[in-house]
Parts: structure tokens; sequence; C-alpha cells
């Protein structure tokens, strides 16, 4: 008896193996197929042919995160405004790959081989996150691929750029933008006491250091209380808003990111507290989000006052409705990527870091080595008619200097729009 | 291992053509893929050890993602902080997520069912805020960097290779003490308790004692796997451990075929072919222009009619095939001699 439950446990196994050769070979032949020759180009050109250069980038499509893809978005859209309008770049065609990595580094550790390896792209720009990035970094630096523009206001990119010289960020850092919070309350609510509400993790850490370090001594006095929350949590921040309106605080610095931003928002005006003043960091203060704030207290007033900063133009801002760059801005979107929202903060920053892109990619010329492009990114920039940031704002690296963006300018909300005000400041 | 001397010719063909089509893979695929397939043997090994859980002990897990945060945690943080070779953290991390498996394992021991599943859900959750709580020694939300594991140089294996057959052949060893823990009594006693946790009992098998060692072999499974997706990936941050990694298993594993040796192999194809592929069907192709819509509803989509067509998963599906078919040739034979019952696994 023995023998023959044996016997058929063997023959099962065969049958198993049969199972799993078959199943080996299917997706070996489809990934045989979906493989693409690797021509005979040179290290030095790949994703470059005569009419067409391709780069490629990473953003979270789904997950929790997915919202970010309005930047992906933003970008394609200047992308193929640029191929069909002005015949691409030097004559060549941008071919812009997108991929999901729903904000997951082990993801993106895939998704980055994709790009290089099977998409065999030119470079990658824009890819979103810090995590995802900081993942990935040391594979595109050892792979000489250019990884520019990175998507997030950590300050490693220009930090750490001696050591990572193919990585570089694009849009101001986190800290430097909590340091103009702390220069603004200095300056005009110097006996103010400040509740905190920030995202327990470096990104909400390093905008809450901008704002102690630029405070100085005066920090511990006026930081009266904080509260956090962890990235993925249910975005109901009630329970946070009460813990801050019981410290009795008159500002309320909120560095969230969308959908925490709102609740929190929310909570703090129809809890009671209605603090007197309110800063708000720039990633969760798109006006789609500060407009839903006020659709949902019902007060079109509730949100006036509030403060954050901005580096681009404001397509929500009747001031700038005839602004030349607003226009084409709106006009691009409308033809080329309609399912982006005109107003939303995401496509804007998109499409800025997409102009600066092809302003990178023309002034390579006919030399498009990976090499160069980075040179020219990383310490050759000097862009100043960029039509989605603020008049004023250059997009500068030199071989001392990897922040491409510096200058911000503060905002305030009045009804249904912010109202820039003051120069532009640099927190670095 | 000893039991493996005594198998029949029969398993030992099987076993050489897995091995042929192992070794086959990294040579006619490319760089990119090989790497795929690296990723698809740490998945193989994670819902082994969920399977050994879920599948066979009946202990709905949601939380096993967390099991593999600690293991990862455990390589990234002896490679960075104390310089361990990253090769000799691998069975560290699977010790010592067993150890925490088994003491999770205690206060499950109190819980089945729907609240056992809520009490690993709050495991899963609890994963970035512990991590990012003590920053000061996981690095937080920044996470840890790992220097890429290149192959010892008499081998010259490309990275991607090197990591390919590591991978793979500890998948192999894993799932051959796997099969071996199913076929012992302990594996009887698993599936005992997950058919009826009464009948169990009256049989003499100690609930406590075979619950806390189920969730001890799960986590020192995830352990493995965590260690391994970190020294892939190069890399380990909360993100990649998230409520989002677990369910990832539950659904790759039930897709697979819960309870089934081989459903963690078709989960773990599922886990890392199905969002590559979904996403390019969802392409959408603007003349020169490709975007991504959003690969999730096809990833929905297939789920969907999988689990409606074949409730027990893809190998479900193979083996009433195989039924379908030995029922015929049976048909045949019983007329000589009527079929025994057969003793085995769902």
């Amino acid at each position: 008896m023995e023998e023959r439950y044996r016997m058929i446990d063997s023959w099962k196994a065969v049958r198993w193996g049969a199972v799993g050769l078959v199943t080996a070979l299917t997706v070996l032949a489809c990934g045989a197929q979906s493989a693409p020759n690797s021509g005979s180009t040179t290290a030095t050109d790949v994703g470059i042919t005569k009419d067409e250069i391709k780069i490629g980038s990473t953003f979270p499509q789904t997950g929790p995160a997915n919202f970010y893809s309005a930047v992906g978005k933003g970008m394609s859209a200047y992308f193929k405004y640029v191929n069909a309008e002005k015949g691409g770049v030097n004559g060549r065609k941008i071919n812009f790959i997108i991929k999901d990595d729903a904000y997951t580094a082990s993801q993106t550790a895939i998704k980055a081989r994709e790009l290089v390896q099977e998409e065999k792209v030119f470079a990658v720009f824009g890819a979103l996150g810090t995590g995802p990035n900081l993942g990935v970094r040391q594979f595109y630096n050892d792979n000489q691929v250019p990884q520019l523009f990175v998507f997030t206001g950590s300050d490693h990119w220009g930090n750490d750029w001696e050591q990572y010289k193919w990585t570089l960020g694009w849009q101001p850092d986190y800290e430097a933008e909590g340091k103009i919070y702390a220069k603004d309350i200095l300056k005009n609510l110097p006996n103010t006491k400040i509740a905190v509400l920030y995202q327990n993790d470096e990104y909400g850490k390093d905008y809450l250091n901008g704002m102690t370090k630029g405070l100085g001594d005066k920090a511990s006095s006026m930081i009266i209380a904080k509260a956090t929350y962890n990235a993925g949590d249910p975005t109901d921040m009630s329970s946070q808003v009460n813990v801050l309106k019981a410290s009795g605080a008159d500002t309320f610095y909120v560095v969230t990111t969308p959908g925490y931003s709102v609740s929190a928002l929310v909570n703090a005006i129809s809890s009671g507290w209605k603090p007197a003043h309110i800063y708000l960091n720039n990633v969760g203060a798109s006006s789609v989000y500060i407009k839903n704030v006020v659709a949902k207290l019902g007060n079109p007033h509730a949100m006036d006052g509030v403060i954050t900063t901005t580096y681009t133009k404001d397509p929500n801002d009747p001031a700038q409705k005839d602004d030349p760059g607003i226009k084409k801005y709106r006009e691009i979107l409308a033809k080329y990527q309609p399912d982006c929202d005109p107003i939303d903060a995401s496509c804007v920053t998109g499409m800025a870091a997409a102009f600066s892109t092809v302003d990178v990619l023309t002034r390579a010329g006919q030399n498009l080595t990976r090499a160069n492009v980075r040179d020219i990114a990383a310490t050759k920039m000097n862009e100043t008619d960029n039509f989605l940031l603020l008049p004023g704002i250059v997009v500068k690296t030199t071989k001392d200097d990897h922040f491409p963006i510096r200058q911000e300018r503060l905002q305030k909300w009045d009804t249904d729009h912010y109202v820039p005000y003051g120069e532009l400041i640099s927190g670095r | 291992m000893s039991r493996l001397k005594g198998l029949p010719i029969p398993v030992l063909i099987a076993a050489g053509l897995g091995a042929v089509v192992l070794f086959g893979i990294p040579l006619v695929t490319d760089t990119f893929f090989t790497f795929l397939f690296a990723n698809v043997a740490v998945y193989v090994i994670a819902l082994m050890g969920l399977n050994i859980l879920t599948g066979y002990s009946g202990q709905i897990s949601l939380g096993n993602g967390a099991f593999m945060a600690v293991g990862g945690y455990t390589t990234a943080l002896l490679v960075h902080r104390l310089h361990v070779p990253y090769l000799a953290t691998i069975p560290i991390a699977g010790l010592v997520t067993g150890l925490f498996g088994f003491l999770f394992g205690f206060p499950a021991l109190r819980l089945s069912g729907i609240y056992l599943a809520l009490a690993t859900f709050a495991l899963a959750l609890s994963v970035t805020p512990v991590i990012n709580n003590f920053d000061t020694f996981t690095e937080g939300h920044t996470g840890i960097n790992m220097k890429p594991a290149h192959a010892p140089a008499i081998l010259q294996l490309s990275d991607e290779q090197w990591l390919y057959f590591l991978s793979w052949g500890i998948a192999a060893v894993m799932f051959i003490i796997s099969w071996n823990i199913v076929r012992s009594s302990t594996g009887r006693a698993f599936m005992a308790i997950r058919d009826s946790e009464t009948a169990a009992t009256a049989s003499g098998v100690s609930l406590s004692y075979y619950k806390t060692l189920a969730f001890a072999i799960s986590a020192l499974f995830s352990g493995v796997a965590g260690a391994l997706l970190a020294i892939v990936a190069a890399y380990v941050n909360p993100d990649n451990f998230s409520l989002q990694l677990s369910l990832n298993l539950l659904v790759g594993l039930v897709v697979g075929g819960l309870g089934f040796r081989f459903g963690p192999v078709i989960g773990g194809l599922v886990v890392v072919f199905l969002p590559y592929y979904s996403e390019k069907i969802a392409t959408i192709q603007f003349s020169s222009f490709s975007l991504p819509a959003k690969p999730d509803i096809f990833n929905g989509i297939l789920l969907l009619l999988i689990l409606f067509f074949a409730p027990s998963g893809v190998m479900g599906l193979i083996m009433r095939g195989f039924a379908l078919y030995n029922g015929r040739r049976t048909a045949v034979r019983s007329r000589a001699a009527p079929a025994e019952p057969v003793l085995e696994e769902k």
C-alpha cells in the first residue's frame, strides 16, 4: 500500500513538473517576444536614433499615491506639443515612456531596469518620489544613465551630487521652503504661537527642520505643539487637529500631502479652533484642494489668508489669466492632454519640468550623449525663459551648485485663488 | 533531506526538468527578464510561507508583508550597521523573523477567522509607523541603500544572473523544506487544524503548539524572502513593505492556488508578471507616445475572472483538468480494479 501511494505521488510530481515546464516556457516565450533587439548602438547614444529621442520616467499610476500621475501627464502634454508643433528637438521626436511603480521602491527597481534594459531609454526625466528615486540612484549611476529632474524636494540630490553625478533634482527643496515660512513669521508675526501637523517621515521632518532652523533661537518658544500622521493612514485628521487646538496656538503650520491637507484644514475650522494664521506646504496647497475645503465648509471666505509658496505660475489666479505662459499652457493641455485638470498644480509643474527637459536636450544639439546631457543639466543650466515659472525665476546650475530651482514666492488665498505677495526669496 | 533518497525515478526526472528550465531561463532571456525572474523567486519563497500558514493551516494572514519587513530590515541593518556580508544575513534574517512570527503566534492563538485577519492586518499597518518611529536606527523613510550584489569573480555572472541563481537556489532549498513539512506529521496536523479545529483537538493535535509553529515557519519563509527582496532591490524603505505588499501576497497565492504545493510558484509568476503585462496591455498609443491608462483596472478584471471561473486558483484549474483526464482513464481501468480512495492534500 505504502508503495502504491508513493507511485501515485511520484507520477503526480511528473505532471506537476510538466505543468511548471509549460508555464515557464510560455512566460519565457512572451518575454522573448517583447524583448527588443539590441541594435548596434554604442553606449553613449542608447535611445537616440535619427528621428527619435527615447526618454523614460517612473510615476505611481496605481496605489494610494496615484494622484501624482498628473505630473507625468503635464510632462507628456508638453512633449506631444513639441513633437507636433515644433518638429521635436533638433529634428528628433521625443518618445516619453512612463512606467508605473506604485510609489514602491522595490517596484521602481524593476521599472528602472525595464526602462534601461528593455526600453533602452536615453535618460530618465522627472521620476517621482524620494524613496523610489533613492532606491534606484545607485543603479542609474552605475549604468551611467542620467536620472534628471527627479520630482522630490529632498535635498539629497543637490547635497550628494559629488557622489552621484548622474542624479539631479529640479524643484526647490522642502527644508528651504520651511525656512521661507519661518522668515515670513519672524517678520510679520513675531509673537505668534505655532502648532505643527506633519507627516511622520523625512518629507515632513524636512519641512519641520526648515521651520525650526529658520526660527533659530525662538523656535523652542514659538513652536508649542506638534502632531503627526503616517503616510498611508486614513486621511481623517480630526484627532490630530484637536490635540493642536488644545495647545491654544494661533498659527497652524500644515505639512501634509493632498488629501491630508484637505482634512486638516476642514477640521481646523469646523472644530472651532479657527487659527488666525495658516501656513500650508506647497505640495498640499494646490488650488484644487483649497477649493475643495471651501466647498466642504460652505463658507467662501473660510480659507482666506492661508499662506503657501509657489515657484510656478497659477492658472487659477484671475490676475494671470492673460499671462501668455498660462494661455499657452491651457492651449497645450486642451489639445494634447484633456484629461489633466488645468488648475491642478501638478500639471503645471509637470509641464514646467518638461520645458526644462526640452531645454537641456535642445542645448545638447547634435552631441546627444548621456554624459553631455548630464553635464548640461547638472552644471550649465541657465534657463530664464520657462513659460510656467514665475517671472524672475532662473533654473540654474553651476559646477558648485546642483539645486536647479532655489527661488520661490509667498502667496495668500483670497476667496477662490491665491494672490502672490512679496519678492522672490531663496530659502537656501 | 534523507527523504530525497527514497524518491522514485519520475520525481527525479521532474526535478531534473525543473532544474534544466531554471538554469535555462537566464541563458535564453535578456538581462531584464533575468531580473524579473529573480523577483519571482523572492515572491515564490514568500508565498510558500503564506501557503503554510493560510493554505495548509487555515490561518488567514494579511500581515505576511510585515514578516518580510522584519527579514528585509534585519538584512539591511546587519549590512549597513555591522558590515556583515549580505549572504550571511539571509539565514539570520530567516531565524530572527521566525522567532518574531513565533512570538506573534501567541496572541494570535486566541483569534481565528476574521479576528485573526484583523490582527494580522494591524501588523501590516504597523510596519511604516514602527520603522519611522525608530528612524535614528532604521533611517526611517529615507530607507537604507545597500551596495548592489555582485557575483563572486570566478562565476563570471552578471549582477542580474547572480541575483537570479542566488534567489532561485534559495527558493529550491525552501521548496524542498516546505514539501517535507507538508508531507510530515506536522503538515498533517496543520491540515487537520485547517479542516476542523475540533476534530484535530479530539485527535490529539495540540492547537497552540501547531498554530504558533505555523506562524513561526511562515515567518521564517517570509523573512528569507524579505532579506532577498532587500538584496535584489539593493534598498529597503517602509513603503516596500506596505499593506499593499501583504495584499499582493494574498492575491497571488489565491490566484496561484491556496493549499497546493505549486500554488506559490504560479502565484510568484502572477505577482511579478501581472503588473508587467497589464501595464503593457493598458498602454495607450498616441502616435509615438505611450502613456499607461489604468493598469490596476486590467489587474482587477483579470483577478475577478480568475476567481470567478477558477475559485481554487490556477492550480485548482489545472488539477480539475487532470482529474477529468484521469477520470476518463481510470473509468476504463476501474472495470478491472476499483480505484482506491487516495489521501491527498486539498
